[in-house]
């Protein structure tokens, strides 16, 4: 904990850039998995392709697609790119599925009604299915935003900024204060992060806790 | 004005769920639809909004081909109830209410303003606006689902068995609402159900349809009683037909006095006699006792059903259920005015005939 207060400046410099690296890509990956997700609740061959491939993704190792991103697209090594790239990728393979079963649990009947009081698909789907969806959609998002915070600190293997760095260099100068210190602002990151979604679900959603 | 002509749906699979459907929805009637599970109720009603485009055939509202106009504005036209109400989990009742006109460009306030006044015109109070519908009865949720349909007042109603998902008493209850709204409101209705009864009740004309999507008999309810078109509407209609028929006849049976006593009053009962409380509301029967007693709540025997006058039906009913056979009358204030016997509603029934004023 001192070493927090010693370093002060420092602290609070790792800590803008793991929150940059891991919102970022949960930003960017909750907004495209919208439209795939609604794709997979909609077809049954996107949902074939789509849900094992994110199956696949998942599986591959974090450390691995860090260091193929930049190969891959051409960027510098050090460029934060390199993991917001592949965590956006993390979270659109956790999420496509959130949002598909989300979209799909909508009952029939509100979607029927929905169509039968003369909506047409994109208002039905901002103003109906969408919201409808938010509960679960959420619940997603909190597992990803969690998940994303853990792994930003795998980008200091390569180099980059985030918590990640106090770990390498507290391990290299045999200073476990310095490491601690990570842990506890992955810690506090990750519960801040998803108590805040969580309140926000709550605010979205007044109507999914009334009758009960 | 609804005209299907000719009308046949084919699904993809094959299914022939609509089968060349000729019939007429006069304006400003109750038209009610009303078969086996599987027979193409539901198919023909959407096929008028057009969540089903029909493989052959035209659909006329009010004179206009409804495959002319595009769907999301047609639909806006024609109210639509469902069975389980199809609200919005996640608006208001009042937002739900005022779905239509917010579609149609209405301005927020004025929607919500025409949302209360319907709240009110379907029996909810207005404080129910602000609760979401998961914290309605089903009842309650039925009511909101007419509301939300009657909210752009369309002049066509479309309803799929918006009914069949609550208790009978409150079932009865919509009911007669939906006809104390129609006296007001003066709609085109297409009713679906599968409950004869409900179709008898509400229907000024009956479409009996039979599976395979054939519709089997289209008339006046009195008239698919007394002259069913074959045997599977005959069968449909039921068994108890004979006796349905008498809700159709508001022949005048003779009222009989009866001996009524007041509760706590000292009586000697000899013969049947009518407990009455102090507005003369009945609340039991007291059958013959030795000596004078003091009539209590305990020696009570319990009524059957009221006969408020109205039809031969509530006449023999009454006098069926009464443990004295004395089938007893009330007047609107729920008095008793007297009782009548079962041979008298028969020779009324005989009469009737008689007189030609039983369907043929
Ligand atoms: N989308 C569809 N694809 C194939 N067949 C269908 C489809 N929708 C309905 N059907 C078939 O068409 C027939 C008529 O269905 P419909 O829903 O109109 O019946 P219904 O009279 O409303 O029955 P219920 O009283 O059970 O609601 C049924 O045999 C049904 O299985
Ligand atoms: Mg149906």
């Amino acid at each position: 904990m001192t070493w927090i207060f010693e370093n002060w400046d420092r602290f609070w410099e790792v800590t803008e850039v793991h929150l940059r690296l891991s919102v970022v890509p949960v930003l960017i990956g909750f907004l495209l998995s919208i439209p795939l997700g609604w794709l997979a609740s909609r077809s049954a061959t996107a949902r074939a392709i789509l849900f094992p491939l994110a199956n696949i993704l998942f599986t591959i190792p974090s450390i691995a697609l860090i260091v193929i991103t930049p190969v891959l697209i051409g960027v510098k090594i050090l460029d934060e790119i390199n993991v917001i790239v592949p965590l956006t990728i993390y979270t659109i393979a956790l999420m496509v599925r959130s949002v598909a079963d989300a979209l799909s649990a909508v009952p029939g009947h509100v979607t029927a009604a929905a169509n039968a009081m003369g909506f047409r698909p994109l208002r039905r789907f901002l103003t109906v299915d969408f919201p409808l969806a938010l509960p679960v959609t959420i619940a997603g998002l909190r597992v990803a935003t969690v998940s994303n915070i853990s792994m930003v600190s795998v980008g200091a293997l390569v180099g980059l900024g985030g918590y990640g760095q106090l770990f390498t260099e507290g391990y290299q100068t045999d200073n476990p204060a310095k490491v601690f210190a990570g842990l506890i602002g992955t810690v506090v990151l990750a519960v801040l992060a998803d108590g805040l979604l969580l309140v926000l679900g709550r605010v979205l959603t007044p109507w999914a806790r009334a009758g009960r | 004005m609804i005209e299907f002509r000719a009308v046949t749906k084919r699904f993809e699979d094959g299914t022939i769920a609509v089968d060349e459907l000729d019939l007429t929805v006069e304006a400003g009637t109750i038209t009610v639809f009303v078969g086996p599970s599987g027979c193409g109720k539901t198919t023909s009603l959407r096929m008028v909004n057009r969540m089903i485009d029909p493989t052959s055939g035209t659909i006329l509202v009010d004179g206009k081909d409804v495959l002319s106009v595009d769907p999301p504005t047609l639909r806006r036209g024609i109210g639509y109830v469902i069975q389980q109400a199809g609200l919005f989990p996640h608006r208001t009742v009042l937002d739900n209410v005022a779905t239509v006109p917010l579609l149609s460009g209405w301005d927020r306030r004025k929607a919500r303003a025409r949302a209360a006044e319907l709240l009110e015109i379907v029996g909810l109070d207005p404080a129910f606006g602000k609760r979401y519908p998961a914290q309605l009865s089903g009842g309650q949720q039925q009511r909101v689902g007419v509301a939300r349909a009657l909210a752009a007042d369309p002049p066509v109603l479309l309803m799929d068995e918006p009914f069949s998902a609550v208790d009978p008493v409150v079932r009865e209850g919509l009911q007669d609402e939906l006809l104390r709204l129609q006296a007001e409101l003066d709609k085109t209705i297409v009713f679906v159900t599968h409950d004869i009864d409900e179709a008898l009740k509400l229907g000024e004309r009956v479409a009996v349809f039979q599976t395979g999507g054939h519709l089997a008999q289209y008339a006046k309810p009195a008239e698919l009683l007394s002259a069913p078109a074959n045997d599977f509407v005959a069968s449909f209609v039921g068994r108890d037909r004979g006796y349905r028929t008498l809700t159709f006849l508001h022949a005048d049976v003779p009222v009989h006095p009866v001996t009524t006593a007041k509760l706590g009053q000292r009586v000697t009962v000899t013969d049947w006699t009518l407990v009455v409380d102090d507005q003369d509301r009945p609340r039991g029967w007291l059958s013959g006792v030795d000596g004078e007693i003091e009539v209590s709540e305990r020696d009570l025997i319990a009524g059957g059903s009221l006969y408020d006058g109205s039809t031969l039906r509530g006449a023999l009913d009454a006098a069926l259920s009464s443990p004295s056979a004395l089938g007893v009358m009330v007047d609107d204030n729920g008095a008793v005015v007297g009782v009548v016997k079962a041979d008298d509603v028969i020779k009324a029934l005989a009469k009737a005939r008689a007189a030609g004023e039983v369907p043929k």
